[in-house]
């Protein structure tokens, strides 16, 4: 049974009340005979965290590469702040599953590379990226190496790197995956955090239903083959309740039963 | 590579570079050029010669040879030095040190300890390839994942049936590796054995040309060599994946 | 009080030397001298020179060669690595060379170049280079496709990518490719001195052995030996520490 919240079918129409940061539009995207996406829409408010969930094989990394602009989509467009995007830009900025940390570069010098390829100057963004590496969390191992990491501290880095470079959008494909379930209840509850704190519209990628709950003002499910959206949720009533009660919300616990129930008839 | 939107095999620039040699040869660019055409030509008429049989025959042998000591030694010792810890220590050290070590600097040493024939040859060919066959398979020993130790003490293997039935194909893939290498290390080997060594097999045949100047004869000989040596390089990779096909990452 | 590992290893050198000695003693053969006559003949050599001008002209051709087969190396092999095109038209050529017995090209060289300097330096080249092109090639072509997605994704451009993604990233192989180069060249040096003319270690060698002077033979040969392992032992250390063990280059040709 389900209270206090919207669930809508994604033509709806409904999505006027917030105002989009990311529209993706009648996306389609092939591998030679594979249709990896075919013709999604998909709104993401701004300021808001939207979880994409889906079992494997339901293109929600794929998704999040166009967004990104990694990966070319077939056909459809993405419009991010009002401009159609094609490539990378500076209004977005990724947070890998693997950390994708140069292996031979202090963390200084890996949280400071995005400002790096944008032409900051050295000093300038050395001192930013100090700031961030102390927001993380990991002041004081400035100049270890990714190797001298736990794979928790690894990925805070990779945080640390996308946040320092100022983008509207933040996509993160999996960020938590790899790491140790202790650490990553941890990671999700500063991220609820950091939501609150920071003007910035996330887009999230995962495969674990709890997560998705837990760390979502907005959940898309998305299903394989074809891929598609299935349905939105927004959980409303358990958002302010603070970090250690959402858990045992009865709102929470409800919306993972009734999503897993929808999902589990296509675990293979 | 594609052209024309179909894909070209793996080693077909090689064409280009046969073309290159025969344009090269044609115009007579330098005397140590002959066409392409030309060696090939060479090629066939010394196969059938005594000469080039005698020196095929004498060098099939002292690789073979080498090989083979080379191969029952260093798996043996690699083998041994895996499973004792003592003896790992000890020796260890020695093998990295032959292992990049220029053995060729030990070939005179050979030669006059055993003189200018067969005998120095296979010991060189020897030489060349057993310390990569013994690190291989000392790794392969090692690298025997715990699990399965304990897994067959679990369900109550004998020795013998452990070592047949499981640590012996465990370690298959990575001592059939340092077979291969050690293989092609024999090649080298065993060539340059025969330049110092120089009055048996392609050695004798080398110095025959080069006084001579038969360069397109020298030429088809080395042309030879490198198809031999190639084509066992790569047969012994195709297996290595065939019977290699469970070892994962490696 | 010395650790368990380095014990043994000057046990066993002491086992290796002590059996070199007695076998001398034997003697296993009128040629072969105890390892300590070995030795004496060894340190006469340095004390009254002789090793240092002999491996000054031993090392001139290996030297050379090593950085003309380092320099053409690393390039070929990062510009085979970038460009399709390239890969497809050199790569064969270089997997026939590190297969094949290139030591057998020796005897055409000498015939082309003669007995000079130049033909010493091409027999260290083509026995050197053929590892550091493939190596490096390898290398770059096999950059992780994680990190090249990063960069692109914080927008830098494709100089940028290769310069401080890709070349670092290949950083640890292509270095591990100029060790075996190295190898390969000590091995093309000494059989160029042995085989082409005897200079420097190659001459006291040929000469010691036809004058029967087996102590100083091998004092040259343990000699020659004992340089190339330190070196390149103190080559892997040096990798060790410049790559700070997080991305090893491979181990064996």
């Amino acid at each position: 049974m389900v209270t206090s919240q919207t669930k809508e079918r994604p033509d709806a129409g409904v999505e006027t009340q917030f105002e989009s940061a990311v529209s993706v539009k009648n996306i389609t995207k092939n591998y030679g005979a594979v249709e990896a996406l075919r013709d999604m829409s998909l709104e993401f408010p701004r300021g808001q965290l939207t979880s994409l969930l889906g079992p494997s094989g339901c293109g929600k990394t794929t998704l999040l590469k166009i967004i990104a602009g990694l990966l070319e989509p077939t056909s459809g467009e993405v419009v991010v702040n009002g401009k159609t995007v094609t490539d990378p830009g500076p209004d977005r900025a990724f947070v890998f599953q693997d950390f994708a940390l140069l292996p031979w570069a202090t963390v200084l010098k890996n949280v400071a590379f995005g400002l790096q390829m944008r032409g900051v100057a050295t000093s300038e963004r050395e001192d930013k990226a100090a700031k961030y590496i102390k927001d993380v969390g990991l002041a004081g191992f400035e100049q270890s190496y990714p190797h001298e990491l736990s794979g928790g501290m690894r990925q805070r880095v990779g945080l640390a790197r996308a946040l320092s470079v100022d983008a509207d959008v933040l996509l993160m494909d999996e960020p938590f995956s790899a790491v140790d379930e202790q650490t990553r209840r941890k990671f999700q509850e500063d991220l609820l955090n950091l939501v609150q704190h920071e003007n910035k519209t996330f887009i999230f990628v995962t495969h674990s239903i709890e997560e998705a709950v837990y760390v979502s003002d907005q959940i898309a499910i998305l299903l394989p083959r074809p891929s598609r959206v299935s349905e939105i949720i927004r959980p409303s009533s358990f958002r302010n309740k603070g970090v250690e009660n959402i858990r045992r919300d009865s709102e929470y616990l409800d919306i993972v039963d009734d999503i897993w129930a929808s999902l589990r008839t296509y675990v293979e | 590579m594609y052209l024309f939107g179909y894909r070209l095999p793996g080693m077909s620039s090689l064409v280009i570079w046969a073309l290159l040699w025969e344009i090269v040869g044609r115009a007579d660019l330098t005397f140590f050029v002959p066409p392409l055409s030309e060696v090939i030509a060479t090629l066939f008429e010394i196969i059938g010669t005594p000469a080039f049989q005698k020196a095929l025959g004498e060098t099939a042998y002292a690789f073979s040879a080498g090989v083979f000591f080379a191969v029952v030694i260093g798996i043996t010792v690699g083998i041994l030095m895996g499973k004792n810890r003592l003896l790992d220590e000890l020796l260890l050290p020695w093998v990295n040190v032959f292992l990049s070590a220029p053995l060729t600097a030990l070939v005179p040493v050979l030669m006059v300890l055993f003189g200018f024939g067969m005998k120095s040859i296979i010991i060189t060919t020897s030489l060349f390839a057993v310390w990569i066959i013994i690190l291989n398979s000392r790794a392969g020993v090692k690298q025997i994942n715990r699990s399965l130790v304990e897994m067959a003490h679990c369900f109550g293997a004998s020795p013998m049936d452990a070592f047949f039935r499981i640590y012996f194909w465990a370690a298959l893939p990575e001592i059939l590796g340092g077979v291969r290498i050690g293989i092609i290390r024999a090649v080298k080997g065993v060539i340059i054995g025969q330049l110092l060594i120089s009055i048996v097999g392609f050695g004798a045949l080398f110095e025959l040309y080069s006084a001579n100047f038969l360069m397109g004869h020298f030429w088809a000989v080395l042309i030879v060599l490198f198809a031999l040596a190639f084509t066992i390089s790569e047969f012994l990779a195709y297996l290595e994946r065939r019977v290699a096909y469970y070892a994962a990452k490696r | 009080m010395l650790s368990r590992a380095n014990t043994l290893k000057i046990l066993s050198a002491l086992v290796l030397f002590g059996a070199w000695e007695i076998a001398g003693r034997v003697p296993v053969s009128y040629a072969f001298p105890t390892f300590l006559d070995s030795m004496r003949s060894l340190f006469e050599m340095i004390g009254n020179g002789m090793m240092y001008e002999a491996y000054k002209e031993t090392l001139r051709p290996l030297v050379i060669g090593i950085i003309i087969s380092a320099v053409l190396g690393i390039g070929l092999g990062l510009w085979v690595g970038l460009n399709n095109f390239f890969d497809w038209l050199f790569s064969p050529l270089f997997i026939v060379m590190q297969a094949a017995p290139l030591a057998a090209l020796i005897p055409l060289l000498v015939l082309a170049y003669g007995i000079g300097l130049t033909s010493k330096v091409l027999v260290v080249c083509i026995m050197a280079m053929p590892v550091i092109v493939l190596n490096t090639s390898g290398a770059v072509r096999n950059t992780p496709e994680s990190y090249k997605e990063m960069g692109k994704s914080f927008l830098a451009s494709r100089t940028s990518i290769l310069l401080r993604i890709v070349i670092p990233a290949a950083s640890p192989v292509i270095f591990a490719g100029l060790r075996l180069g190295i190898s390969a060249g000590f091995i093309g040096a000494i059989l160029a001195e042995l085989k082409i003319t005897p200079t420097g270690v190659g001459d006291i060698i040929t000469y010691s052995r036809s004058i029967a002077d087996y102590p100083s033979m091998y004092a040259a040969i343990f000699s020659i030996i004992l340089l190339a392992v330190l070196f390149l032992n103190l080559l892997e250390k040096i990798e060790t520490v410049l790559f700070k063990g997080n991305q090893r280059g491979y181990v064996s040709d």
